[in-house]
């Protein structure tokens, strides 16, 4: 498989600000990356580097084998080969939607040029609308024209920054849904920067976690989620419990709420001693008067509720949060505290 | 951005940045060289008085302006009365009349033989001069008087927005604290708004620095019309260019000042966003007050000089519609459209250089291109001929050496000499124009067409041209009033025998004869009327 992008110990700074940190990627064909991170870490600055919309001071952007930033070399953007749909879609006011799509088709007949245009119409279901102009179309027909306009140019690989923030959130998932699976069609290899998991967790095949200028995990969604590398990649994919923790033998350890069991091995040796992480979702409670821990707070969510469960031991108190599916218990009901069976994840305090 | 733009395009940037800063720089030059005859004499005799009177005037016509601006603007701005939405508007259209108009009308309704004076001596029975007292208008008062009337609807603006954007909360608090609506005012309005009464008292401020002609006609001697005795009656650029430099010390004093008021302005006015959507109402006697203020003010300021011109117009038409009108029509037309042309061209490539260069100091040649408009017409004439007399001088003595006969003057005696100026002086209000628009398009147009394969000049030309064309428009269309309407450097540096509108009619104040000239004077009050419609419709959109 060759890498349709690669990236070597990226630096980059902004204003005196280091902004990317020696950061190294690879993208293979036909692959659909997420670049996951908080705003301000450097994900737009990467994609901009990637565009060659700006310098970068240190390393080397291979695209398809061929160095297009790096000490020795420029390209500039329009040689790149690369297409780019922006938050705000950069749709031309002044030209109807079958000359935005056509905007960057050179070196075709007329004819080919129709038939380009058909084909991207189609593709992106916005047939009968050609001679529209961008103002008198609905958001997300702008969007799908963005995306018509950056494939009718056959771009090598795609950029797409925050493609989806101003899209309804109610028709956004489908959305989403519709253009990945345009993407796999054409083969397509595409970066995807956002800083909402669950558009990363939908969109993308991989995800890169970002971090002041650095990736901190790269890989697929269920290892990012199920393994996370740190807190930082825990957190930011969704809450957590933190419990101390210390490791009794390869497959368990001691904490407030009992001792726990882990499917996969532990990271770590006997005498160890750190935090467990626990998603909401793997724990769970049943009442039990001569349980560890006490409901101190309630909240419904429909399918399920979310509780907030209070640990003593040895004077200390630990608050943990459970998803389930009791509807019934109720503030002041004590509750025995148990784990779902998975891998555990452990962290050094 | 454009990573990898040409270095050519931030090139031709600078040079023409370089060819529009020339004439300021050349001034400075000259005024620099020694020259003890001429303006040594003036600085003897004459040019304290000189300076005096420039500066009084100064001062007399700032503080007309606020006087008259201050009541109409929180009016309007504050109060509900009938009226109200057409005085809103109306009271801008004395921008429209030039000073030098206005004060020809007066002198001709107020002087002895005019028809003030003439009922006054038929009611009380005075046959002579020693019988009464007149104020005589040709006075350096009576230009302050005339300066104010059509100055005062910059403060009135800027002041009336002020008005309008203080919070109507504040204005309350002051009330349950026990102020009067004129404590109210004296304590909290009018002190806030203080910042943007600066700013208006200093555009004022620098108008009246500019004027020649209102001056010269009331024969006040001041700076500008020194500098203009000076290069046509003696000759002499180097004295002129000194007179000239110490008006820029004024301007640029000005503009100093000018810049610090709005930078505190912005500070008031972002503590006051919410807008005042309750009015005062005002009762039938204070509507009656109100009105009578406005109107009166409106009619003194535009209507009556306006109706007077109309009638001199109408009076004279037979023999003001001929040839020769259409002849300077023509000569002012295609004047001020080649200007306009040129203009634009130039701040389109400023502009695309300034947005697309990866080098921040190609942001430089917008900001030198757009300083010419500070020079008042008089000291940019004197900062134009230095350049391109040396200019004219060197052709015709290369033409000497390679023994064929010298083309003349071809610079400063043609009208390229005008268009430069003209250039030089109105440029900025492309460069402003296309800068405005270049803000509502999204960098990310840009950046889209350029991954899409499109170089910097298709960029330029399928991308940025198309959207620019309307800011590109309005800026064609005020450039081509401005050029319309300047007048005292179309008088130093027309070539001998050239005339257009503006100078035409001046020459007709002169001698006294306005009404032979009238028709044309319509049409510059009525090109002026253009660009207050387009200001209008922008403020009402943005209240």
């Amino acid at each position: 498989m060759t890498n349709t992008l690669k990236l070597q110990q990226v630096h980059s700074d902004y204003q005196g600000q280091q902004v990317l940190q020696g950061l190294s990627l690879t993208l293979g064909q036909g692959e659909i990356l997420a670049l996951l991170g908080p705003s301000g870490c450097g994900k737009t600055t990467l994609l901009r580097a990637v565009a060659g919309l700006q310098t970068i001071s240190q390393g080397e952007i291979h695209i398809n084998g061929q160095m297009v930033s790096g000490d020795s070399a420029f390209v500039p953007s329009e040689q790149r080969g690369i297409g780019m749909i922006f938050q705000d879609y950069a749709l031309f006011p002044h030209l109807t939607v079958a000359e935005n799509i056509l905007f960057g088709v050179a070196k075709l007949s007329a004819a080919e040029r129709l038939v380009r245009l058909d084909d991207m119409l189609t593709l992106v279901k916005l047939e009968g609308l050609a001679k529209r102009y961008p103002h008198e179309l609905s958001g997300g027909q702008q969007q799908r024209v963005s995306i018509a306009r950056a494939l009718a140019y056959e771009p090598q690989l795609l950029l797409l920054d925050e493609p989806f923030s101003n899209i309804d959130a109610q028709v956004r998932y489908e959305m989403m849904a519709e253009i990945r699976s345009i993407l796999k069609q054409r083969n397509v290899s595409a970066v995807f920067v956002t800083h909402s998991k669950d558009e990363a967790f939908v969109f993308a095949d991989t995800l890169a976690i970002l971090n002041q200028g650095v990736i901190v995990q790269h890989g697929s969604a269920e290892t990012l989620y199920s393994a996370p590398n740190s807190r930082y990649v825990a957190d930011f994919l969704g809450s957590g419990n933190y419990l101390p923790a210390a490791v009794l033998d390869r497959h368990s350890v001691a904490t407030p709420i009992g001792d726990l069991t882990s499917l996969t091995p532990l990271a770590f040796l006997n005498e160890f001693s750190g935090m467990v992480f626990l998603r909401p979702q793997q724990l769970t409670i049943n009442a039990d008067e001569q349980g560890v821990g006490m409901i101190t707070e309630r909240r419904f969510l429909g399918a399920f509720c979310h509780y907030w469960v209070k640990v003593e031991t040895a004077s200390i108190a630990y608050y943990v949060e459970v998803r389930s599916q009791m509807m019934q218990l109720s503030i002041g009901q004590k509750v025995g505290v148990t784990t779902e069976p998975h891998s555990l994840v452990l962290f050094e305090s | 951005m454009i990573l990898g733009l040409a270095r050519s395009w931030s090139l031709a940037g600078y040079a023409v940045a370089a060819l529009l800063v020339l004439p300021l720089f050349a001034l400075i030059f000259q005024a620099l060289q020694p020259d003890e005859a001429v303006f040594g004499h003036l600085l003897a005799t004459v040019l304290p008085t000189y300076i005096r009177n420039s500066l009084l005037l100064i001062l007399g016509v700032s503080l007309g302006s606020l006087l008259l601006a201050i009541p109409c603007a929180w009016l309007i701005a504050r109060c509900e009365f009938f009226g109200r939405r057409y005085l809103q508007w109306a009271l801008l259209l004395p921008l429209a009349m030039p000073g030098y108009i206005v004060a020809y009308v007066y002198t001709d309704l107020l002087d002895y033989a005019g028809p003030v004076q003439r009922s006054l001596r038929s009611i009380f029975g005075w046959s002579s001069p020693q019988d009464y007292f007149f104020p005589d208008i040709r006075t350096l008062g009576g230009a302050i008087c005339m300066l104010s009337l059509v100055l005062f609807p910059y403060i009135y603006l800027l002041a009336r927005t002020a008005f309008m954007e203080q919070s109507l909360s504040l204005a309350h608090a002051s009330r349950i604290m026990g102020c009067s609506p004129w404590q109210s005012f004296w304590r909290l309005s009018l002190p806030m708004a203080r910042p943007a009464l600066a700013v208006g008292v200093a555009l004022v401020a620098m108008e009246t620095a500019a004027d020649f002609a209102t001056v010269s006609y009331f024969a006040v001697p001041t700076l500008t019309t020194a500098v203009y005795d000076t290069w046509l009656g003696y000759g002499n650029l180097t004295a002129a260019a000194k007179l000239s430099a110490i008006i820029l010390l004024v301007v640029f004093s000005l503009i100093g000042f000018e810049r610090f008021a709005r930078r505190k302005q912005q500070l008031f006015q972002k503590q006051s966003r919410i807008q005042a959507t309750d009015l005062y109402p005002l009762t039938a006697v204070q509507t009656a007050v109100a009105l009578s203020f406005c109107c009166t003010l409106l009619l003194f300021a535009f209507v009556l000089p306006f109706s007077i011109l109309l009638s001199y117009a109408i009076g004279y038409f037979e023999q003001s519609w001929d040839e020769r009108f259409w002849q300077l029509s023509v000569n002012s037309l295609s004047l001020a459209l080649i200007t306009s042309l040129i203009c634009c061209l130039i701040a389109l490539l400023l502009m695309f250089v300034r947005r697309s260069s990866p080098r921040p100091s190609d942001a430089l040649p917008s900001r030198l291109a757009s300083m010419g408009y500070a020079l008042p017409g008089t000291v940019l004439a004197i900062g134009v001929l230095v350049p391109l007399t040396m200019l004219d001088f060197a052709i015709n003595d290369v033409a000497d050496v390679m023994g064929i006969k010298g083309p003349g003057l071809i610079l400063t005696g043609s009208v390229v000499a005008l268009i430069f100026a003209f250039c030089v002086r109105f440029v900025a209000i492309a460069i402003g124009s296309v800068e405005n628009s270049y803000k509502r398009i999204s960098p990310s147009l840009d950046m889209v067409s350029l991954t899409m394969g499109q170089s910097p000049r298709q960029l330029l030309w399928r991308v940025h041209f198309p959207l620019l064309a309307k800011g590109l428009f309005s800026g064609a269309l005020l450039v081509f009033i401005e050029s319309m309407k300047e007048l005292p450097a179309a008088l130093l540096l027309r070539p001998i025998g050239f005339e257009n509108l503006a100078t035409y009619v001046f020459q007709f104040v002169s001698d006294e004869k306005l009404e032979h000239g009238a028709l044309a004077a319509v049409v510059i009050v009525l090109v002026g009327l253009v660009p207050l419609i387009y200001l209008n419709r922008s403020l009402e959109q943005h209240s």
